[in-house]
């Protein structure tokens, strides 16, 4: 299934988010994730299911002012 | 100083951006002597390749200098990406306060205080303690506190403009207005004595970035802001004397010698 994260297509065998992240290697970096627009909690991933063109955003701390 | 039941004793808050180096950045935090620092979310990268990535790095070296953090909606321009980012920020940082930025202008960087208001709202009801970036303005200040802002943070200018206190009269209005509640002027400020007429007016903390980032020396300049930021509220405390438009002799007059 093809899906969006961060603004780039990518091509994932993954049907759940928590699947997602680790097949693209995020399993153990400190993230937030959102799915077209709506954050979706650590403790929700699993039980997210993607769908075809699914924009995942996978955020990480930096810096700021 | 209380800022949400939480007591800072440093009056400065240092952004974390635009240092030359991650060492930099650690050494004007410490030379700062800043208690809360404020950071940001961003996309990450893979970790598939191997290595640390960008963000990874970056949360462990902001862990090691013992500081609380308050992060950031930069760049947000809409209600729902600002109320979207604080949610994936206070999982990711493990804080509910957040600096809420809605940016209403791209050029000057103007806080949309309609959306701010808005997202203020959503967010305080959600149970986030909210820091709002916001103008200068009296009513919208108000609309802020009643939305269940309990700090509020007026620009001096414009975000990285190192303009200073661009209108002094307003801030003082304000200022006037609320005497219980936390301000904080967050953006604008170029030079450590526009920190200090800022705490000379009577403000609570001040919130910088790029002045110490951007200087040529960042520690010394990080060092030189705490120290006008602390001669600020002192000389705030201590009373300043009232402006006369005449002159009055310091040296009495009386006695003096007719030669």
């Amino acid at each position: 299934m093809r899906i969006r994260v961060n603004g780039e297509d990518r091509d994932v065998v993954a049907a759940t988010l928590e699947a997602a992240l680790t097949e693209l290697g995020y399993g153990s970096l400190r993230v937030a994730t959102a799915v077209d627009g709506d954050f979706v909690p650590a403790a929700r991933r699993a039980a997210l299911a993607l769908a075809e063109g699914s924009a995942v955003e996978i955020l990480a701390p930096m810096q700021g002012g | 100083m209380l800022f949400y039941d939480t007591e800072l004793r440093s009056r400065l808050m240092l952004g974390t951006a635009q240092y030359p180096s991650p060492d930099v950045l650690a050494e004007a935090v410490r030379a700062s002597g800043t208690e809360l620092v404020t950071v940001s979310l961003r996309r990450e990268g893979s970790s598939a390749q191997g290595g640390v990535t960008a963000g990874q790095s970056f949360w462990s070296l902001i862990r090691g200098l013992g500081v609380r953090v308050l992060p950031n909606t930069a760049g947000c321009h809409s209600v729902r990406e600002a109320v979207t980012t604080a949610q994936m920020a206070r999982e990711v940082f493990g804080t509910d306060w957040i600096k809420l930025e809605v940016i209403g202008e791209s050029d000057t960087l103007t806080p949309d205080v309609f959306g701010l208001v808005e997202a203020a709202r959503i967010l305080t009801e959600d149970g986030f303690r909210v820091f709002p970036y916001t103008t200068e303005d009296l009513v919208v200040a108000e609309r802020l506190l009643r939305a269940g802002c309990e700090v509020l943070m007026p620009w001096g200018a414009p975000i990285g403009s190192g303009r200073g206190l661009n209108n002094p009269w307003a801030l003082r209005a304000l200022r006037a207005h609320f005497p219980e509640v936390p301000l904080v002027v967050d953006a604008g400020i170029g030079l450590p004595s526009q920190a200090a007429a800022a705490m000379e007016m009577g403000y609570d903390a001040i919130l910088l970035n790029s002045a110490v980032a951007q200087a040529g020396d960042p520690v010394a300049m990080a060092r030189a802001f705490r120290l006008a930021i602390e001669a600020g509220q002192a000389a705030r405390l201590a009373d300043p004397m009232e402006p006369r438009e005449m002159a009055s002799p310091s040296t009495p007059v009386l006695g003096r010698a007719f030669v």
